[in-house]
């Protein structure tokens, strides 16, 4: 919602993800450019394509070989960190080097790590709702959702709870304030790099059992990590599951305050919470992608040039009516559902299993707690622009 | 019936093990195989059903008459 280029009057040919009106409107844009103009394009950022059928943006995904995830946020720079590691591994990395980067931190993102991580959630979301008690209006976004990511991702760190309204200024800084001059941006980057340093530094002194330290200590190919390398993965893990999951949680609530029945009946059968979850993150998803075409190469017809960017709108694949039926609708029991929420191909979410922990014990304590809530104003509501989309503001009348 | 699942296309995400724990498990890096080399136990044909229809990188097979 930053607003820093001229407004869009042209979604097919002038689009711009950092529009007030693409955080306010992008899955209507998404509808009405994958019916009329598949594949759009913009000059703005240097030259941006944007995909939006499912089997374009899977295509994309998939293709390490004419597209490289060197960078996966579009600005107006270009990264100068060279791939095959990029700036944050392994996000920012490409095939060989990005399977060992990815290996390293898989582990502690396994179904069964992530498990042992939701007593400490849940307890975590009830003391929330605690502080809240007595309101009659709570803010699902400032209030609730965007605490939980911070609060877990510290945890594993090892960084201290209270620095979470600094992670979230370093989340505004990375992933919203996407239309930025370069110089303006770099600047930003400054304090968070200076944060990590003290981090880094206070975690070699003092070794402990957290990522952190675990990174540190990390080896790949039988030597250490590069420093850059190490700098990199911590920031990843720390910017990569704030926001987005903050708005997976912040989205679905929307939703259920907005839809009186699909809220009833989630609270009268509670045992289709994951199937349900599954399909907030497929009608919400959260994350749109991004890749730098490597060589100029004509893909589904379109000219693309070398160092232009394609967005992978995952969330716009995700309503393909070619990949899903009634997929303009929220079915909470949809028995097939292939989204795309985490992305597709090498790059899966590494977080994929916190994200929907975090997400169903953030729904389940709430439902069960106040199983009776709706929009306290509509109107009232706003959306993060750029690429991660959710509520930013979120009044609930509660009770 | 049988499942097998394609280690070359599976990425781990995780929904086979989520909807169907008794016939795919998941390694230590949250890849999946399936358990009893594949062969579906009687009864839970619908869940192997349902465990390749969830899965995002169609690594899944389900052999219906094997
Ligand atoms: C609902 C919440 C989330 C959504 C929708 C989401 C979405 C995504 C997507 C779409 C990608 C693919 C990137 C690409 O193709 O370039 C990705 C990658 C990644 N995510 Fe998440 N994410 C979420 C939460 C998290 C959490 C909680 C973490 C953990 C800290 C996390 C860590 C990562 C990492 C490390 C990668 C890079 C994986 C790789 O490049 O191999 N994410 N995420
Ligand atoms: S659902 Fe598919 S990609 Fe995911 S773990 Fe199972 S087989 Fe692998």
């Amino acid at each position: 919602m930053t607003g820093h280029h001229a407004p869009v009057t042209d979604w097919a040919t002038d689009f711009d993800h950092a529009d007030p009106v693409w955080a306010a409107e992008a899955p209507r844009i998404w509808d009405e450019l994958r019916s009329s103009c598949p594949i759009a394009h913009s000059e703005r950022y240097g030259g941006v394509w944007l995909p939006t059928r499912h089997e374009d943006v899977a295509a994309v995904a998939y293709d390490t070989e004419h597209f490289t995830s060197r960078s996966v946020v579009v600005t107006e720079g270009r990264p100068l960190i060279p791939a095959p590691q990029g700036i944050a591994p392994p996000i920012s990395s490409d095939p060989p080097f990005h399977h060992e980067a990815r290996r390293l931190l898989l582990p502690a993102f396994s179904p069964k790590a992530v498990a042992a991580l939701e007593p400490f959630t849940r307890a975590y979301c009830e003391g929330l709702l605690d502080a809240a008690a007595g309101n009659a209006v709570i803010d699902g976004a400032t209030d609730y959702a965007q605490h939980i990511p911070v609060r877990i991702i510290a945890e594993m760190l090892g960084f201290p709870p209270e620095d979470a309204d600094q992670f979230r200024l370093f989340v505004h800084n990375t992933l919203e304030s996407v239309d930025l001059p370069v110089e303006k941006r770099m600047e930003n980057f400054g304090l968070l790099d200076a944060y990590l340093s003290a981090q880094i530094r206070d975690h070699m002194a003092n070794p402990r059992d957290d990522l952190t330290t675990f990174l540190l200590q990390a080896e790949m190919d039988g030597r250490p990590l590069n420093p850059e390398h190490i700098r990199g993965s911590i920031v990843l893990l720390l910017i990569a599951g704030i926001d987005t999951t903050w708005s997976a949680i912040g989205a679905s609530l929307w939703h259920l305050a907005a839809h009186p029945e699909h809220r009833q009946r989630l609270v009268d059968e509670p045992d289709l919470l994951p199937t349900a979850v599954e399909e907030l993150l497929r009608f919400y998803a959260p994350v749109t992608m991004a890749r730098l075409v490597k060589d100029d190469v004509e893909f589904q017809g379109c000219p693309m040039k070398a160092e232009e960017w394609v967005l992978l709108p995952f969330p716009s694949a995700n309503r393909d009516p070619e990949v899903f039926d009634r997929a303009d609708e929220v079915v909470l029991d949809r028995a097939e559902n292939r989204h795309a929420a985490f992305g597709l191909g090498i790059h899966r979410c590494v977080g994929s299993n916190l994200a929907r922990m975090e997400l169903r014990v953030a729904l389940e304590v709430w439902l069960a707690r106040v199983p009776v809530f709706e929009l306290a104003d509509p109107d009232a509501v706003t959306w993060s622009g750029g690429q991660v989309r959710g509520p930013r503001t979120l009044p609930i009348r509660v009770g | 019936m049988r499942v097998t699942v394609d280690g070359d296309k599976c990425q781990g995400h995780n929904r086979c093990y989520a909807l169907a724990p008794e016939l795919f498990d998941v390694d230590d890096y949250g890849y999946a195989h399936e358990l009893h080399d594949g062969a579906v136990p009687a009864g839970l044909e619908d869940k192997a059903r349902l465990a390749a229809a969830n899965c995002p990188e169609f690594a899944i097979t389900v052999e219906e008459e094997a």
